[in-house]
């Protein structure tokens, strides 16, 4: 998906570095290889991103500059809430909610190539003060779930299913915000889905709460 | 055997023994797993010397032996583990976490790429890094 973004910029001093957050290590092999990125494709199966940045939900990206400080915190890479609104049935989206779709993601593309283009010059490179105010919150419920995740996920990976399982329910339970725990959490099918019934049951209880936080963002919906 | 995952790394540490929620390794296997030492001035990691609590260092301390999951505690850091005590995840606070952020230095990691090679964060360091998530999910 960022290819296209990582062959325009490379002679910038840019990189792409795609992680998926897959437990399950197999699952994110067909993508990579159809897809063959030219940029580092990794593996975070015991979600490193989540505890170190703050990640709850994908896609959401991190801007780091040269000097490896962060310009941008963990926030949505140009996904935008209208899917919300998808007819279940036809997978279709109304007008609006598509055309808004297609604005966040633009707007965001164009936003990473400014700033790779034009680094601290850029509008939305954030100064070391807006950087700070845009750090997630982390609690120490949200430290103690991720550890449940890690206990959880190695366990599975040892056989010890059901009580890897109960572990990833505990995980989730103590930081409900975090999809990439509960997507990844017990009762998913075979091929690591959670079952979509139960995905927009969730999604429907988020109720007013945004399933992306909203991205302070110039041109941003 | 018993195997305690942390910030660096799986270690297993035959010599340990984990139960009623105490942790008990070896000082090497203690050191080797997570830095921390004890040590007349109480138990330290690099130049940070956390003193015993008056009375109770028998619950960190016995002979060469730490009890990590009480150090743990008394850190408010995370220590969870498996019903047996086979497995233990003494992880990082939300406010050490929180601190490394605040200091906007982008926090190092190593993960492999789908031919199982390790790339870390730091291999990249000198070029602007687009660091983007996305899952088969």
């Amino acid at each position: 998906m960022w290819q296209a973004l990582q062959d325009e910029l490379a002679r910038e001093n840019f990189t792409v570095i795609a992680v998926a957050m897959d437990s399950r290590e197999g699952d994110p092999l067909p993508w990579i290889e159809a897809a063959k990125p030219t940029y580092p494709a990794l593996i975070d199966r015991e979600h490193r991103l989540a505890e170190l940045y703050g990640v709850v939900n994908v896609p959401q990206a991190i801007w780091i500059d040269e000097s490896g400080r962060i310009v941008r915190p963990a926030e949505a890479a140009g996904a935008y809430e209208g899917f919300r609104k998808m007819n279940r049935a036809t997978r279709e989206l109304p007008e609006d909610a598509a055309r808004l779709t297609t604005e966040a993601k633009t707007t965001y593309v164009n936003a990473v190539r400014d700033w790779a283009r034009r680094g601290d010059a850029s509008e939305h490179a954030l100064t070391a003060e807006g950087a700070r105010a845009h750090l997630p919150a982390l609690t120490e419920d949200m430290a103690t779930a991720q550890a449940m995740f890690r206990l959880g996920q190695f366990l599975l990976r040892h056989g010890e299913k059901e009580e890897g399982d109960r572990w990833l329910r505990e995980a989730s339970r103590r930081h409900p915000e975090s999809w990439c725990i509960w997507r990844q959490g017990a009762g998913v099918t075979e091929l690591g889905l959670a079952a979509l019934p139960d995905f927009w049951e969730r999604v429907d209880a988020l109720g007013e709460k945004r399933y992306y936080p909203p991205v302070d963002m110039k041109g941003m919906p | 055997m018993t195997t305690v995952l942390t910030d660096t790394g799986e270690f297993e540490a035959p010599d340990a023994a984990g139960s009623d929620g105490a942790l008990w390794l070896s000082g090497r296997e203690a050191e080797d797993a997570t830095g921390w030492v004890s040590k007349s001035e109480g138990i330290c990691k690099g130049d940070i010397c956390v003193p015993l609590p008056p009375g109770r260092e028998q619950e960190f301390v016995r002979g060469s032996r730490l009890n990590l999951a009480a150090l743990w505690r008394h850190l408010g850091q995370p220590a969870v583990h498996s019903d047996r005590g086979h497995v233990w995840v003494l992880a990082a606070s939300a406010r050490e976490r929180s601190a490394a952020l605040g200091s906007l230095e982008a926090p190092d990691f190593t993960l492999p790429d789908a031919s199982g090679r390790p790339h870390s964060l730091s291999d990249y360091r000198g070029k602007k890094v687009f660091l983007v998530t996305w899952a088969s999910w």
